[in-house]
């Protein structure tokens, strides 16, 4: 897999299957896999269109691009919470339609349960166990958010970062073996997200689940990612990919960080300037484009 | 539960009851000195002292546990009926077109003017009373829970989803929860109206009762006890509102608002 390979592909004629258009590290059973995903609304905008992606086990994909280029879509659609019109979602081979066990989901705002207290809701999805399980599995979630101090609170007595963590510990208790991410910490200033960085790896590193997070911060996608996928909007599409390349734990001054930051800036950049030049005009005219 | 420091609280309190005992003394005081008769309005002392009367004789308690049988039954009866409309019509969105416009029609017309209605087709005993009072308490109840249930919040529900919870389950660990609030408002308010439609119903023709006693004072010109019995009612209204309160105040505690508005 290299950087160039999204770029080179943008010229190749459209294969038949159109499985081609896949953002694949090409090794290995992927975890997760979308294939030619498409998504079209009642009133016939175009969200999503071909959307190919294969996750390895353990890998962190970040999602970046701009506001209203389908990233938010995409993770709904692999998350089953909304139905695809076209392609298929597999997670271990299974195809999903509909909210999987092993999917774990971590949205944009904290969305905890107000009438539950943090224990409560970070022990809100686990299923089918016994209680003292129940409780040594939450009570270690809340080891590792350093928030054991606080299972008895209220969610609205804690802070917006302190919301998010709960929320994520919430999908890392059900142990998922795919967590989507969806701009997580968006609301939340540098120095909360910073920490919430690092408490993220440390969760993933527990149990290496294949992790693909939607982000507009190419900081924060570089800091977590193997691969940085760059999409591109209207329809929302797939668009280079970007292979990070280092060990964690990444350290943001390092001159290698600098310079994958700079990559995945130079792709953004490529994905946007085109858009106008050679981009048809309308969808009427693609095929003869291709 | 942290407040305002105890003397302050007590406080505040004191300054809001100052007001009526002021008025109570000041009048009391006028019809001692002859200042005014007192014949309409009985000094305080005379209240009193027929509210003692009243109750050392035992009527004020069978008065007071008519009205509250009446207004438990018709509270149980409207608020059941209320809830399992509101929660029909709110989660069915045919029914919701079939009903909620007669409902909401219903609704607008004055609930005193069912009582000619009521007592035709039910004679004045105890069914059109208790009916009276449900018809008073299922239409808050109704509109607070059918509005409660329509607006939880969606992304809520997405969690349940998530968590891959069947309809059971959602409707138990997230629909419920979050409804609970309002609906519990509305069962306040259902319940001072059914104190409201009490009286209604029991000046329409009754033996016992503290609407009785009101009608009965009014016929044989004894304002003390009509005083007596609007402060029963007072106060029978304020210790339902409590044990309403008390009994729902550990669904509620994980609210921000809840203390302080309720």
């Amino acid at each position: 897999m290299s950087v160039g390979q999204g770029r080179a592909k943008r010229a190749e004629p459209r294969p038949a299957s159109r499985s081609g258009t896949h953002a694949t590290l090409g090794q290995g059973t992927p975890v997760l896999l979308v294939d030619d995903l498409s998504k079209t609304y009642a009133d016939g905008t175009r969200a999503l269109d071909g959307i190919g992606l294969s996750v390895q086990q353990g890998e962190i994909v970040a999602l970046i691009g701009g506001s209203g280029c389908g990233k938010t879509t995409l993770l709904r659609l692999i998350a089953g919470l909304d139905q695809a019109s076209r392609g298929v979602v597999q997670v271990d081979g299974a195809a999903i339609r509909e909210p999987h066990p092993r999917v774990g989901v971590v949205f944009q705002e904290p969305r905890l349960l107000p009438w539950l207290d943090v224990a409560g809701n970070v022990g809100f999805g686990l299923a089918g166990l016994t209680r003292a399980e129940r409780r040594a599995r939450v009570a270690h979630a809340l080891e590792r958010i350093g928030l054991s101090e606080h299972g008895g609170r209220w969610p609205r007595e804690l802070s917006g970062g302190q919301q998010q963590r709960v929320a994520i510990a919430r999908a890392f208790v059900a142990q998922p073996r795919v967590l989507l991410l969806d701009e997580p910490f968006s609301a939340l200033d540098a120095f909360t997200r910073k920490g919430l960085h690092e408490q993220l790896l440390d969760l993933w590193a527990e149990s290496k689940p294949t992790i693909v997070i939607v982000t507009h911060d190419v900081g924060e996608a570089v800091t977590l990612a193997d691969r940085v996928v760059v999409m591109r909007p209207r329809p929302g599409r797939l668009d280079e990919t970007v292979a990070i390349g280092l060990s964690r734990p990444r350290d943001p001054v390092a001159a290698t960080y600098e310079e994958a930051v700079r990559r995945v800036l130079a792709a953004l950049d490529r994905s946007l300037r085109p858009a106008a030049a050679s981009r048809p005009p309308a969808p009427e005219t693609r095929a003869a484009w291709w | 539960m942290r407040g305002p420091p105890l003397l302050r609280r007590g406080a505040r309190a004191g300054l809001g009851l100052l007001l009526p005992l002021v008025l109570a003394v000041g009048w009391e005081i006028a019809v001692a000195t002859g200042a005014a008769s007192g014949r309409l309005l009985p000094p305080p002392s005379r209240i009193g002292a027929t509210l003692w009367d009243l109750a050392a004789s035992g009527d004020l308690r069978m008065h007071v546990e008519a009205t509250l049988i009446r207004v438990g039954l018709g509270f149980l009866c409207g608020a059941a009926a209320g809830i399992l409309a509101g929660a029909l019509v709110a989660t069915i969105p045919a029914l919701r077109w079939l009903i909620d416009p007669s409902l909401q029609a219903l609704r607008a017309v004055p609930s005193l003017a069912w009582v000619p209605l009521f007592i035709l087709w039910f004679g004045i005993l105890e069914t059109p009373k208790v009916l009276l009072i449900a018809v008073g308490v299922f239409f808050p109840v109704y509109v607070a829970v059918s509005g409660a249930i329509a607006s939880v919040d969606r992304k809520l529900v997405e969690v349940g989803r998530i968590f891959r919870l069947s309809r059971l389950a959602l409707a138990r660990r997230i629909l419920l929860p979050a409804v609970l609030p309002a609906t519990l408002v509305g069962l306040r308010t259902g319940l001072g109206l059914g104190f409201l439609f009490v009286v209604a119903a029991e000046l329409m023709g009754a033996s016992e009762g503290l609407g009785y006693l009101l009608v009965d004072g009014q016929q044989f010109s004894k304002p003390d006890q009509i005083m007596a019995a609007i402060i029963a009612f007072a106060l029978a209204g304020k210790l339902a509102d409590m044990a309403l309160i008390a009994l729902t105040l550990p669904l509620t505690r994980w609210q921000d608002t809840a203390r302080e508005s309720l």
